[in-house]
């Protein structure tokens, strides 16, 4: 299976003629689409779905108070149910302050560390993937919406070209497999067309939830290209890409994937 | 203490054949892993599972280091009578965790 992924592999690197046209918006599909039945049905029920473990803990974090500000999330934006529908299907965002998107990890972080004067989680804790799990389970359902505005598309233009960019030892670049060849299997798997629709989700294979960045560091690895690291503007880039390339789908916050 | 969820039909009619789900929170660590230094990361499983209905004993199960993290169960009883099905989880480490659901039989 292995030499079938490399013949694969070789056969992707030696076609110099990368098409790179974008997914047309009515032929998307979600991951979820290119999944098992028994997996489907895992992620439809909220008690077979072992992210709502996640989303409950994130629940009782938004309740408690933290940081020398003595301050829960709950003390500012009270009910998530209402003030935070809709919020995660926008992000990665613009701050102004900071001059850059930023993804929903990083807003729960920047409000931790301004609001809360409490220390920031790191990056794939499980307290920070459970608040981000929490505040996504909001607009389950609703279509991601990315503002396109003048200050956002010079970093939406970065995180296409990165995108399109080949890398790494393989050679590939990200559109090569996820928009050139979507369908397709890779070592027995389909490759899906890549959009970020249920994050942070429940990998199966990591048997545990993860962010989008750890996604997309993973898919780093496979083309054997240098990983940037969590928090990296090149990822906050690609993740605002790939969510604009999602953009009116549907989100699902916490999925399951295989 | 580890977070359980379960599935269970709040109300059935006697002689119902039911089905319970339940999903607990647990890393199933196997025992079998290196960490980043070539250590061994020890296990850390859980390894009894039993359901009671009404005190009676109706499913038992023992889970071993090939089951995945966040075990989850599922079982067929027939609906008896009203009452409580209580779930209880042991494991390494001195690891237990209880929940319990009723059920309402007419």
């Amino acid at each position: 299976m292995i030499a079938a992924a490399a013949l694969f592999l070789i056969a992707l690197a030696c076609t110099g003629t990368a098409s790179a046209a974008e997914i047309p918006l009515a032929e998307r599909k979600s991951d979820y689409e290119f999944m098992g039945r028994e997996t489907r049905t895992m992620q439809d029920d909220d008690t077979a779905n072992p992210a709502t473990l996640w989303v409950l803990d994130g629940e009782t974090l938004w309740q408690r108070k933290d940081g020398s500000a003595g301050k829960s999330c709950a003390d500012c934006h009270g009910d998530a149910r209402t003030s935070m529908k809709g919020v995660a299907a926008r992000y990665p965002a613009f701050d102004a302050a900071r001059g850059r998107p930023v993804n929903l990890e990083e807003r729960i972080n920047i409000c931790r560390a301004e609001k809360q004067q409490a220390t920031p989680l790191p990056f794939e804790s499980k307290e920070l993937l459970a608040l981000a799990a929490y505040v996504g389970r909001q607009s389950r359902g609703m279509p991601i919406e990315i503002a396109e505005d003048a200050r956002i598309k010079p970093f939406l233009q970065a995180g296409r070209d990165l995108f399109t960019a080949r890398q790494g030892q393989l050679n590939l670049s990200c559109a090569q497999c996820h928009d050139d060849n979507w369908g397709q299997k890779l070592a027995g798997a389909p490759i899906p067309q890549g959009h970020p629709t249920g994050y942070p989700l429940y990998r199966l294979e990591w048997q545990t939830l993860g962010s989008l960045q750890r996604r997309l560091r993973n898919c780093l690895f496979g083309i054997r290209a240098v990983s940037y690291p969590y928090g990296a503007p090149e990822l906050v880039n690609l993740e605002l890409y790939l969510m604009w390339r999602a953009r009116r789908m549907p989100l699902e916050t916490p999925a399951v994937r295989p | 203490m580890a977070r359980a969820l379960i599935n269970a039909p709040a109300k059935a009619k006697r002689g119902d054949v039911i089905e319970i789900k339940t999903l607990i929170s647990h890393v199933m660590e196997t025992g079998f892993r290196p960490d980043n230094t070539g250590k061994p990361i020890p296990r850390d499983i859980i390894t009894d599972f039993i359901c009671k209905y009404n005190g009676e004993e109706i499913f038992r199960a023992e889970l071993f280091p090939a089951i995945a993290a966040n075990p989850f169960l599922t079982f067929f009883t027939v609906a008896t009578e009203s009452g409580t099905l209580n779930f209880e989880w042991t494991g390494d480490n001195g690891f237990s965790a209880t929940e319990s659901v009723n059920i309402a039989v007419e």
